[in-house]
């Protein structure tokens, strides 16, 4: 690495190098059964330098080659974005846990046996119900430096487990599922399992529901499936540059219900999307989005920061090894004070979505979502009667949180990324056959 | 001799001596550059180089597997991939019999893409760009360009060696054009294996796609209902893929009694004359090779003959599961991954029929051209077509907004009553199954006819 950057430092102005490495051990059930075993070892160095005012870009998998490394991120540098950031001199980060060692330990053995128990517990409750399982951990460890004598290092450990199961009876799919990750080692898998068992409670019976607008609940499943997409695209500092952020210019304006108030949050300790800084070597914070239903930030980067003239959020990330670009660590919408029942209660008739599928199709930027309802339950006289099926909604994701009914006490994780309570809003138009 | 040649013809010498039933490794270079603009400017340009391997082992029916980019430990990792399958392992390992093959002609067979210079790659997209920017109420352009060039080895303990390279080469553009709170959009998709100029001087083409996108912002809104729809060869050829082709992958049918009942072959999916085929051995298109990634020779595979099911996709082991002879469609997206059944280039045959024919006796029925996105979930499909135009009394009338095509996938395809005869082969597609995302597949179509579609709008 090193070295890597002294060759490039001959050649530009400024330089940086990023290596991640990572071992990761996944076991897999497929059809009910342990299907793979896996160990995937994987790293490579990402070459950024600024050469004549303008970006170069490169990365390889193998260090040895720093030559090849450095005179192709020179070639890049011809063409690339003119440079309006500085990188980071030496600074001081948070001290964020998210290594535990016990991870490493953790022994396939026991890894099998989770998968198998959450198989055996879903089973136990409808045994013709076909399960996949996963049961996965992972090390990886972060190194950058850069010509401004900044430097970043640290280990992350991650921890996952997960099923999903599908019901197939003559021409009725159902879909359940559950997941959870953590940089500790996850012993339980009675939170998991109750959860899919809950969903297969609510889904026993069918319910047919009217094509109209009717009052919906989002469950916290159900809102990371439908509505935080559009979110993250207009809270994403490079969409509010491009002036393509219907926010965007709305900075300090309530433009949702004063109830609503959300946060990016890489600084939670243990939790898989939390780090000391982000992939450019700038401190981790916690980022208030929405307060009070006014908008209070965007996420940026240094470069999209820089040409926004305000400062980086310390989200830049590295996608799939690209350059940095802004995105959301983990986003946290606050919980309220009421129970989902006391939510399912209040209506007379309506509808609770725990999956949406297809919501990322339409006009994504305009807040537009519409999407088949996966798994979703009617509601009548304040009780869930069963399952819905072949039902479509549609909306917008501004009119909907403009105006919230009840915020749910009941936030939890969906995914390694997401933490919201359930959400219940006054009307969603709903399409069904 | 490179340093991955010599490592696997090492590896090679011993692989059989492993007490496993079944074991392989792959190792690959692959150089890969690319080019995106968001909106006037470019917005990233970068060139990366990665060398990788794997090795995959069965022992009693369950797999080990396990993924590299430091070779310096190789022994160790190999018996990693032993012990984790010994571990899993608790049936018969059941695979099809192949042969082993020592073959390294097909190296050696692509342009490589990445060599050209990007200030070449650069200037054309700026051409591009420019077209789309001189072009009346257009409010913004994304453009990715990416091109790949990797050569894989792989050998197992049949006494395989193969050696073979893969060029890949995709340019996707899209128009955005914005009136009051209008915002249209349109794409262009393209690709090829690997030759450049096969994208080059496509600026008509661009132009028309940026032209559209201002179109669409005063075309009216299709009134929903059910239409007789034509289908141009891009969409068809999706359609085929994504509803149908996915169903044939055997790794979904084997273990799902339910999908088993549906594809049970000689059951009527269609008209007589509906032939639908996957084929990875048409040269130079973008789902093609000469072996796939568990050393068994590519095919020609008829899934659909005379309207009946008569074949389906497979690895060695969803075969020998069924029963049923390879055919060659274990595929992985790269070193990282182990091979799963995958499509290479999937098309519905050509009929008889010309264009005018399909639309002549049309009273009032809907075009739909080109491919902007859709889900499917196994019989249900949602597509959104990225063009429309009315057709009244067998003529083709006003464009229309962008219309989406909803349905069960088996009555759909039995109400392909027209197929044209003018099958083109789509290089712009991706295909996504799992993690392994987007790994090269072409399809294609003629010109079809179906009745009863229903039609909203989006
Ligand atoms: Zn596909």
């Amino acid at each position: 690495m090193e070295q890597i950057l002294a060759q490039a430092k001959r050649v530009a102005e400024e330089a940086e190098a990023f290596m991640v490495s990572s071992e990761e051990t996944p076991v897999q059930f497929e059809a009910n059964r342990l299907k793979h075993i896996q160990s995937k070892q994987s790293s490579y160095v990402a070459l950024r330098i600024i050469r004549g005012g303008k970006i170069g870009y490169a990365t390889a998998t193998e260090l040895g080659d720093s030559q090849n490394l450095v005179n192709a991120a020179v070639e890049t540098a011809q063409f690339g974005m003119i440079a309006k950031f500085e990188l980071p001199s030496l600074s001081v980060y948070p001290e964020i846990e998210v290594f535990d060692p016990k991870v490493e330990s953790v022994s396939t053995e026991e890894m099998i046996n989770l998968g198998e128990e959450l198989i055996a517990t879903v089973r136990g409750h409808t045994p013709d119900i076909v399960c996949e399982a996963g049961v996965s951990k992972a090390i990886i460890s972060i190194h950058i430096i850069n010509s401004r004598g900044g430097q970043a290092n640290y280990k992350q450990s991650i921890f996952s487990l997960g099923v999903a199961g599908h019901l197939i009876r003559d021409t009725d799919m159902l879909f359940v599922g559950e997941s959870e990750s953590s940089c500790h080692p996850l012993t339980e898998t009675k939170a998991i399992a109750g959860e899919v068992l809950r969903q297969l409670e609510l889904a026993k019976n069918r319910a047919s529901i009217p094509s109209k607008p009717l009052p919906v609940v989002f469950t916290p499943r159900g809102l990371a499936s439908a509505l935080i997409l559009p979110l993250m695209v207009a809270f994403n500092g490079k969409t509010v540059l491009k002036g393509a952020s219907p926010i965007g210019n709305r900075l300090g304006q309530p433009v949702f219900d004063d109830k609503l108030w959300l946060w990016d949050d890489p600084t939670l300790a243990y939790r898989p999307e939390s780090r000391p800084c982000d992939d450019e070597g700038i401190p981790s914070q916690r980022t208030p989005l929405i307060q009070q239903g006014a908008i209070t930030n965007f996420l940026y980067d240094l470069q999209t920061a820089a040409l926004a003239h305000t400062q980086s959020t310390g989200n830049g990330s590295r996608n799939y090894g690209g350059l940095p670009a802004p995105s959301p660590s983990a986003f946290i919408i606050k919980p309220g004070n009421t129970t989902f029942d006391e939510m399912v209660t209040d209506i007379k008739e309506g509808l609770v979505i725990e999956q949406l599928m297809g919501a990322g199709q339409g006009n994504i930027l305009g807040g537009d979502f519409s999407g088949n309802v996966l798994l979703g339950y009617k509601v009548e006289s304040g009780r869930i009667v069963g399952r819905v099926k072949d039902t479509m909604v549609s909306g917008n994701v501004y009119q909907l949180l403009k105006q919230i009914t009840a915020i749910g006490s009941d936030a939890r994780w969906v995914g390694g990324s997401i933490n919201t309570p359930s959400l219940y809003c006054p009307t969603l138009s709903v399409a069904s056959k | 001799m490179t340093t991955t040649q010599a490592i696997a013809h090492q590896l090679a010498e011993v692989i059989n001596r492993y007490s496993t039933d079944y074991i392989e490794a792959r190792f690959e270079e692959s150089q890969t550059s690319y080019i995106s603009y968001r909106g006037r400017e470019l917005d990233s340009i970068g060139r990366a180089s990665a060398i990788g391997g794997n090795v995959r082992a069965m022992v009693k029916g369950a797999w080990g597997f396990v993924s590299f980019n430091d070779f310096n430990e190789l022994p160790g990792r190999v018996e990693l991939a032993i012990r984790q399958a010994q571990f899993a392992g608790n049936e018969e390992s059941q695979l099809a019999p192949a042969e082993p093959v020592v073959d390294t002609s097909a190296m050696a067979q692509d342009k490589n893409p990445v060599v050209i210079p990007l200030a070449e790659k650069k200037q054309l997209l700026d051409e591009y760009n420019d077209i789309i920017w001189h072009t009346p109420k257009l409010q913004t352009a994304i453009i990715d360009y990416g091109d790949s060039y990797k050569k894989v080895i792989f050998l197992n303990s049949l006494g395989s060696y193969i050696e073979q390279d893969r060029a890949d080469v995709t340019l996707r553009l899209t128009a955005i054009a914005t009136q009051d709170n209008e915002v249209q959009q349109a794409g262009l998709s393209l690709g090829s294996r690997g030759d450049f100029s096969l994208i080059q001087g496509r600026h008509q083409q661009v132009g028309q796609m940026a032209q559209l996108a201002v179109e669409l912002l005063s075309a009216p809104q299709v009134k929903g209902g059910e239409y007789t729809v034509v289908l141009d060869p891009v969409l068809a050829g999706v359609f085929a893929h994504e509803a149908f082709g996915h169903l044939s992958e055997s790794d979904f049918v084997y273990e799902n009694d339910r999908v088993r009942q549906i594809m049970t072959l000689g059951r009527r999916f269609g008209s007589d004359e509906l032939n639908i085929v996957d084929n990875a051995t048409i040269p130079g298109l973008r789902g093609s090779y000469k072996y796939d990634d568990e050393g068994v020779p590519a095919t020609k595979t008829y899934l659909i003959t005379e309207g009946k099911l008569v074949g389906r996709l497979h690895s060695r082991e969803t075969a020998a599961k069924m029963k049923e002879k390879p055919t060659g469609n274990a595929r992985a997206i790269n070193y990282c991954y182990p091979p799963i059944v995958r499509m290479t280039n999937t098309y519905i045959e050509p009929g008889a029929a010309s264009f005018d024919e399909l639309i002549g006796d049309i009273k009032e029925g809907i075009y739909v051209k080109n491919w902007y996105g859709g889900t499917t979930s196994m019989e249900m499909f949602t597509f959104s077509a990225g063009e429309a135009y009315m057709i009244r009394h067998g003529k083709l009338a006003e464009p229309l907004r962008p219309v989406v095509l909803t349905g069960n996938v088996f009555t759909t395809l039995m109400n392909i009553d027209g197929i044209g005869n003018d099958l083109e082969m789509n290089q712009g597609g991706g295909c996504g199954k799992g993690e392994q995302v987007p790994l090269p597949v072409s399809n294609g179509s003629p010109h079809i006819r179906i009745r009863h579609c229903l039609v909203g709008g989006r």
